[in-house]
């Protein structure tokens, strides 16, 4: 493993996913908006990797694109690897494949994202006999196994029931059962608790760990709130308007954090645990995709900022060991 | 569910009165059918014993009472044409009438359907584009002018198919087609409503990333949901098959219902037009109640949804 | 010196019937129940909970939009009703809202300025130069730039849109604005930036605020005194930092339990509460909360735990923690 080898995420052993410069753009011609601009990013087997940012930066995109759930307004281009093979370009039945069984992905808004007129068992066995190839009892007891293991109680009556008679909790464990149905190694949750109660969110949040540790999978968590990735993850990316702006292990992160966005969103969340201040908020706002300014996306709202920011991009390069930064200002 | 089903039902039985009292009441306003049914210079001694002997110069309400007293009683009336029971004549024209309704509907459904299912899976194509231009002007046109439309290309120019009357199946096949398009169009239009409006839900998401290949994922998750709104539609067309050919029936001179109606109507023969109206309508209620009944099986939203009502204190 | 705000008893139930097999059951939702509180001028009161606590429900009591079923409303001294008429009309000048969307709270066919204007016009303060000098000057001073002003909503975004509603909110000068989650759809960043916003704006011109919202991060940030709500309930009352750093009710702990911390990210022991948040209609006799409860015992089941003062400056309703000795005038001095 050479230390170029090791800068540019060659597939090593432990190397679950790989994404590499991965673009999207939706509409055609000339009114095509440019979305994502080139994400490198890998996911190591068994970690929790955690994706922040704000509306805009892309972050869910990153991953329906990878699954090719964007749909056929979406221009996607990459190389993405899964334990050393590309599954990018592959068409819908060959990525179904992968979907459910190898990845999974769990949604926001759990009342939504389950199908409003097919009971629960139906769909929990629906994805069992599709990963498994059980079917009938087998597959019901499967159904009732699953469920036990995200703590639904009485899970066998659960079966029956329709998800709008379960409470947002509740399906947000039948989301995550149906996802763990497939045994996948990696489990994409899409901002998985941002509709949920405070006290509901913190049962997700460990749940979602537990099964983690239990399964041995890799997790991506996406989120817009900051602690919850704190809470969660090992590693972390911020994003910004289409692009990685840093990369860090959580603790790294919290302690010395050197993009100016990072920076700005972790003096703009009050904190529990310090004592009561004034916030620092970033200036302005995101920009809109079709709008990006020249240059550093974030320049416009940098304190830092200095010319050579309004003329390019800068590329995301280590600072230290693990941590990757992409400014022209505060990095070697 | 069936606290549910009885108020429908109920209410249903208070729409068929209405009907029918509202028909009785407007047929004997205007026209007379004395002088409809027998020619105009029969002598007035002629005309008044006709009055007579239908019960004609009673006072308004005396008749109305009578005919639903003989109503519960099973009694429909007569026709004043020929004196043959009512419901009988009318009955009789209903395998007719059936014989272009079902294969229309049939085909209404089928054509619809597909179309519309497909202009959503290919929404913006220029496929898409095609079948909703055709689609509006299928249900703007009138019936009528689409059954001429059709007789003057394909019998009068063409000569292929026979422009009226019901003595062979090819006879059949023009008013067939004519009772379905404009059908179909409204239901494909429709359709592809409902499946885009379906297919833009989160759960659709859900089912592709559980690993389900396209195909299962419209088939299982966004038809069935896209059949809810849909069903109500095709519960109506149910309910408007014996009458919604009447206009076509006319133009193709078919023996059906439609046709008995218009000439009823014309002549004032006021037991066949209130027998019609009778089986008319309670066929459109009956196709409602079971539409109401479809829902709650389907929608378990609808079923268990009788939530709890409360007014503030 | 009265306060600004006065809460007492007030309830708000509704009578519904559940379907119960066939037939329908007669029940009581009490969406809100027997709550107190007070607000002095130009602080904030922060109301926090989770859904189905009845915390909107209140907002809209306090401003007079719904009638109450028991207990009153006295703003400024006065009794609040929910009458159309005059008075409660004058009252509009002296209390507002803001809401959580700030798009659906706007109309979209009007430019923001209008819509600004729109409150000095209704009450008819002053000819229209003046209202629009106002309007212009407290748009400006709001953080919103003079390029926006006769731009339509939806060409805004949330945290501008969210300064137009504060400014139609603040036009007449209110002394009380009632803030419904009016934080929670925006980015992280612009959060920052109109939480920092409404702290100016208390102490330029001396607005008091009722603020409401389920992330107790903001609720922390912005009070001078939060009440936690259950179930209709208030179960907790005191300081931000009080509460924060030593809550005593088991609710109000699993709930600061679950904020992760940024800066301290050990593994503290967290208090992850077993069950859902129970439908309201199904409400037994004793304590709101004795079902998620881990130290509920058959007190809790018969008897409803009333709100006793603890401290000058904390309140709690629990049978356990009223074992400690109370401070009868509490109540009064934490109000004036």
């Amino acid at each position: 493993m050479t230390a170029m080898g090791i800068q540019r995420g060659l597939n090593l052993p432990n190397t679950l996913v790989s994404l590499r410069g991965l673009k999207v753009s939706f509409g055609r011609g000339a009114s095509a908006v440019q979305v994502l601009h080139g994400i490198n990013l890998d996911v190591y087997a068994g970690e929790s990797l955690g994706m922040v940012g704000e509306s805009g930066c892309g972050k869910s995109v990153t991953w329906l694109a990878a699954l090719g759930l964007l749909g056929s307004q979406a221009q996607v281009q990459g190389e993405f690897s899964l334990a050393g093979q590309r599954f990018d370009g592959l068409n819908d039945k060959a990525l179904a494949a992968i979907r459910g069984r190898r990845i999974a992905m769990i949604f926001q808004d759990p009342a939504s994202a389950l199908n409003p007129v097919q009971r629960i068992g139906r769909q929990l066995t629906e994805a069992i006999s599709l990963h498994k190839g059980l079917h009938g009892e087998s597959a019901r007891l499967q159904a009732v196994r699953l469920l036990d293991q995200v703590h639904i109680p009485n899970a066998a009556q659960r079966l029956q029931a329709y998800p709008h008679e379960l409470s947002g909790g509740m399906n947000q464990r039948v989301m995550i059962a149906m996802a763990l149905a497939g045994d996948p190694e990696l489990l994409i949750a899409d901002e998985p608790t941002t509709a949920l109660d405070a006290t509901v969110q913190a049962q997700i949040l460990e749940l979602l760990g537990e099964v983690r540790r239990d399964q041995g999978m890799a997790m991506v968590l996406i989120s817009h709130d900051l602690s919850v990735i704190a809470q969660e993850c090992a590693r972390v990316m911020v994003m910004y308007a289409g692009r990685a702006v840093e990369v860090a292990t959580t603790d790294e992160l919290f302690r010395s954090a050197r993009h100016p966005y990072t920076q700005g969103l972790l003096a703009s969340v009050p904190d529990v645990g310090a004592p009561q201040k004034r916030l620092i908020a970033i200036p302005g706002q995101v920009p809109e995709a079709g709008r990006l300014p020249a240059g550093c996306s974030f320049g416009p709202r940098c304190e830092l900022a200095q010319i050579i920011c309004t003329l390019n991009h800068p590329a995301l390069l280590p600072v230290a060991e693990g941590h990757k930064v992409a400014c022209f200002v505060n990095s070697p | 569910m069936t606290r549910f089903l009885a108020i429908r039902f109920l209410r249903g039985l208070l729409t068929l009165f209405l009907v029918l009292s509202f028909a009785f009441v407007i047929l004997r306003s205007t026209g007379d059918p004395a002088m409809l049914i027998m020619s105009a210079d029969a002598p007035p001694e002629a005309l008044e014993a006709f009055r007579k002997g239908w019960g004609l110069d009673a006072p308004l309400w005396q008749q109305y009472l009578g005919y639903f007293k003989n109503l519960l009683e099973g009694n429909f009336g007569y026709s004043m044409r020929d004196k043959s029971p009512a419901m009988e004549l009318v009955l009789a024209r209903i395998p007719a009438t059936l014989s272009l309704a079902v294969p229309a509907f049939i085909l209404k459904l089928v054509i619809g359907i597909s179309a519309g299912v497909f202009a959503a899976l290919h929404r913006n194509s220029w496929i898409d584009r095609l079948l909703i231009s055709l689609s509006i002007a299928g249900y703007t046109m009138p019936s009528f002018v689409l059954g001429l439309v059709l007789v003057l290309v394909f019998a009068v120019n063409l000569g292929w198919l026979p422009s009226g009357g019901d003595t062979t199946w090819q006879h059949a096949i023009l008013p067939i087609v004519t009772l379905s398009l404009g059908g179909a169009a409204v239901l494909a239009r429709f359709t592809r409503s409902a499946m885009l409006e379906v297919m833009g839900q989160p759960y659709i998401r859900t089912a592709s990333a559980k690993g389900l290949v396209w195909r299962r994922v419209v088939l299982d998750h966004a038809m069935p949901n896209a059949a809810i709104p849909t069903l109500t539609l095709i519960g109506f067309m149910v309910g408007s098959l014996i009458a919604g050919a009447v206009v076509v029936e006319s133009v193709f001179s078919w023996p059906g219902v439609g046709r008995l109606l218009v000439t009823s109507v014309a002549n004032r023969d006021l037991a066949v037009v209130q027998s019609l109206l009778l089986l008319v309508a309670t066929t459109m209620v009956t196709a409602n109640l079971l539409v109401d009944a479809l829902y709650g099986w389907i929608d378990p939203r609808v079923r268990s949804g009788q939530e709890a009502r409360g007014k503030a204190l | 010196m009265t306060p600004l705000l006065q809460v007492q008893n007030l309830a708000k139930h509704y009578a519904v019937r559940i379907p119960d097999g066939l037939s329908r059951r007669k029940a009581t939702l009490r969406a809100v129940d027997r709550i107190s509180f007070c607000l002095s001028a130009g602080q904030t009161l922060g109301l926090v909970g989770e859904s189905g606590c009845g915390k909107t429900t209140t907002a809209r009591l306090v401003l007079g939009l719904m009638s109450a079923t028991q207990g009153q409303v006295l703003f400024e001294g006065q009794s609040v009703a929910a009458t159309r008429d005059a008075t409660w009309r004058a009252l509009r000048q002296r209390m507002q809202m803001v809401y959580q969307n700030p798009l659906g709270a706007l109309d979209r066919r009007l430019p923001v300025i209008t819509q600004v204007l729109e409150p000095l016009r209704i009450h008819d303060r002053g000819d229209p130069h003046e209202h629009m000098e106002q309007a212009q000057a407290l748009m400006a001073s709001l953080g919103l730039a003079k390029s926006l002003w006769w731009r339509y909503p939806h060409e805004l975004s949330g945290g501008q849109r969210q300064r137009v509603v504060l400014s139609r909110a603040l036009i007449l000068k209110p002394s009380l604005l009632v803030c419904d989650e009016p934080v929670s759809a925006l980015d992280v960043s612009i959060q920052a930036q109109v939480i920092n916003l409404l702290q100016d704006v208390q102490e330029l011109m001396g607005v008091a605020y009722l603020f409401i919202s389920h992330d107790l991060k903001v609720v922390r940030q912005v009070s001078d005194q939060v009440a936690v709500m259950y179930l209709g309930q208030i179960v907790e009352q005191a300081p931000p930092e009080q509460l924060f750093s030593e809550p005593l009710h088991p609710y109000s702990q699993a709930l600061v339990s679950a904020i992760p911390s940024l800066w301290n990210r050990q593994q503290k022991t967290k208090i992850v509460l077993q069950g859902e948040p129970p439908n309201p209609l199904s409400l037994q006799s004793g304590c709101v909360f004795q079902q998620r409860c881990p130290y509920a015992e058959a007190r809790c089941r018969e008897q409803s735990p009333m709100l006793t003062p603890l401290s000058s400056e904390r309140q709690v309703a629990c049978h356990m923690l009223a074992q400690k000795p109370s401070d009868q005038n509490a109540v009064v001095e934490s109000c004036s």
